[in-house]
């Protein structure tokens, strides 16, 4: 299938899905389903650098944080249409993970995970002791009440939010098909042997983080609008950081589809677990089905369904041809 | 600068009393991460395991915090071996540690948090002990026992570590596997079962260096994220499986966070273990004292 038309396919789905949520009447929906969207920007930006490339990005937080914060910094100086904002955040995130990427990715695989962690710890003291964008104490973003022409205001963050969700996996797709793709894949497959065979690994790494964080910063920038008073805490929440690594490795990291699965089902589990139970247990949850997973079934929920489905059919057909082909006498065969 | 001589000096003292701290809780890192090449970062969750193991039993028996944590020693090694099985069977033989390997960790930490949350809840913890609240004067020098304390017995946990890695068979082992796991099978030692052992003491270590965190401050479950930055910061410096580097850079680390926090307000202190990360990765990954 092509691009555009994966695309449109998807323009279709959302629009589908938006004016079921519209029609359903409840607008606890919107806020609901905002988390969860917001869940596979995160999860499938990870995957562009975790699953395709194989390096672990632990600050999924402190990329989705920058892109709050850029837009909290960018409301105090002007306010600007969200759209704006999030193409704001992206570029700081990206930046910062080219940065960091540069910095860390020509040595070994872990040091650049430990860096991501550490990334998120300083970003949390810079933001704490900058006094522009509330410190410690918070910023207040208020949101308008109704906006033209969607009424309630989380029906158009839901909308941006659907429509970045969208342009992601489309993302996300293109890149497993295209050169960048394979050379993402010669680099978590064996770096050594790429780089040997002249795969430029420094440059591909790069171009993944860049992409990852930039994806994770516009998943951040609509946030102070949705939570209306934004924390230092709140933003660099750990449950971010352990989402967008569980939803991937749980779907599966091979391909776009993992990550949505896991998005999906994860993030609709922890909205109900949220209302029914308590966000305590509902984390705890999400790190048991984690360790559960990467432990049990490595190749997440797509590898399991590959293994307990039966196979395409035309393997079926192949397969059964062959055994005729034995089964008969040689030179019978047609 | 005379009004801030006597504030400089104990700026300095504290820093590398707080630095043997640090060396404690890094050197299990040093083992797991710097010798095993396991990236291990729910250490810091054991180490506040550890606080809390201790702060259970004083707060019921009343015995001294770092009695207790040695006497649990025994059970933090069980569970480091077998964290270390299950890991081992899970990625290391399937060759799978670099993205689930990780992952695991990541979900353990998690999982050992909210736990805690769970069962403790958010408050701070504390212990009681003798040398909690007296401090030694030395002119305008201060020490406050419960920093000298764990600093004191931090070293000589490291200095018995060090012993043992250089004297003992089973420590040489654990170096050696670090080199060349085929030449030990060929000398007939099991390297599984070394790893375990080492990952077994690295875990052990966690429940002494809780004890020592719970004693200098009081904890909360999320006090060890604020630790993870700074035990690998302080690894990598340190020169990734050298204790004497990581007591080095340790004391490093905290001196330049005690100065930051004297001169500029406590609020920074915590950039400095990543300022310190990204300057060992970028100008010399090898550390001050890598081999």
């Amino acid at each position: 299938m092509r691009t555009d038309v994966f695309f449109i396919i998807w323009l279709a789905v959302g629009a589908a899905l938006y004016s079921w949520a519209v029609n359903f009447g409840n607008d606890y929906l919107f806020f609901a389903g905002y988390v969860v969207l917001q869940y596979v920007v995160l999860a499938t930006a990870w995957n562009i650098l975790g699953g395709y490339c194989g390096y672990v990005n632990f600050g999924s937080a402190a990329f989705f944080a920058l892109g709050a914060y850029s837009t909290v910094a960018i409301h105090k100086f002007h306010p600007l249409p969200i759209p704006f904002l999030v193409l704001f955040g992206g570029v700081a995130s990206g930046v910062v993970g080219f940065g960091m990427g540069y910095l860390t990715l020509r040595l070994r695989g872990a040091f650049f995970s430990i860096a991501t962690l550490a990334l998120a710890v300083v970003l949390e003291t810079l933001v704490v002791n900058w006094d522009y964008v509330g410190g410690s104490r918070g910023a207040y973003i208020v949101r308008p009440e109704n906006i033209w022409p969607f009424g309630a205001y989380i029906k158009y963050l839901f909308l941006v939010m659907l429509v970045l969700a969208i342009c992601a996996i489309t993302v996300a797709r293109l890149i497993e098909r295209s050169r960048l793709g394979y050379g993402f894949a010669t680099v978590r497959d064996d770096e050594l042997a790429a780089e040997a065979s002249g795969v430029p690994t420094l440059r591909l790494k790069l171009i993944a983080t860049t992409i990852s964080g930039g994806l994770m910063g516009m998943a951040g920038a609509p946030f102070p609008y949705y939570i209306g008073y934004l924390q230092p805490s709140s933003a660099f929440g750990l449950d971010y950081a352990v989402n967008s690594i569980a939803m991937p490795l749980i779907g599966g990291t091979t391909g776009w589809v993992g990550p949505l699965i896991g998005a999906i089902l994860l993030g609709s589990l922890q909205q109900i677990a949220t209302v029914t139970i308590s966000s305590a247990v509902n984390l705890l949850i999400v790190g048991c089905l984690l360790v559960a997973f990467v432990i049990v079934a490595p190749s997440g929920i797509i590898g399991l369904f590959r293994k307990y489905m039966p196979r395409k059919p035309a393997a079926l057909i192949v397969r059964a041809v062959k055994k005729d082909a034995s089964g008969a006498a040689p030179g019978a065969a047609p | 600068m005379v009004f801030s001589f006597d504030l400089l000096i104990n700026a300095i003292v504290s820093g590398i009393l707080i630095g043997g701290f640090y060396a404690a809780v890094t050197s299990g890192i040093s083992l797991s991460f710097g010798i095993l090449d396991i990236v291990n970062i729910a250490h810091p969750a054991f180490i506040i395991l550890g606080s809390y193991v201790v702060y259970y039993i004083n707060a019921q028996l009343g015995l001294d915090p770092i009695l207790i944590a040695i006497i649990m020693t025994p059970a933090f090694y069980a569970l480091g071996a077998l964290i270390y099985q299950v890991y081992y069977v899970s990625f290391e033989k399937r060759g799978q540690e670099a993205l689930r390997g990780l992952a695991f960790f990541f979900g353990l930490l998690f999982i050992t948090e909210v736990l805690l949350v769970l069962y403790f809840g958010v408050d701070y913890r504390y212990v009681e002990a003798r040398y909690i609240g007296p401090t030694l004067h030395f002119g305008y020098l201060d020490i406050p026992l419960r920093i000298l304390v764990p600093f004191i017995v931090s070293l000589v946990m490291i200095a018995v570590l060090e012993l043992i890695l250089t004297r003992t068979f089973i420590g040489r082992a654990i170096m050696a596997v670090s080199q060349d796991q085929f030449a030990l099978k060929l000398l007939a030692i099991d390297p599984v079962r070394i790893k375990r052992i080492a990952f077994g003491i690295s875990i052990a270590t966690a429940s002494l260096a809780g004890a020592f965190l719970i004693i200098i401050q009081p904890v909360e479950p999320s006090v060890g994220r604020q630790y993870i930055g700074r035990v690998f910061a302080i690894c990598v410096l340190g020169g990734m499986g050298s204790l004497p580097g990581t007591v080095i850079a340790a004391m490093l680390v905290g001196v330049v966070e005690s100065l930051t926090s004297t001169f500029y307000g406590p609020s920074w202190a915590p950039a400095v273990s990543f300022g310190f990360l990204l300057l060992t990765l970028a100008v010399r990954p090898a550390g001050l004292m890598g081999r």
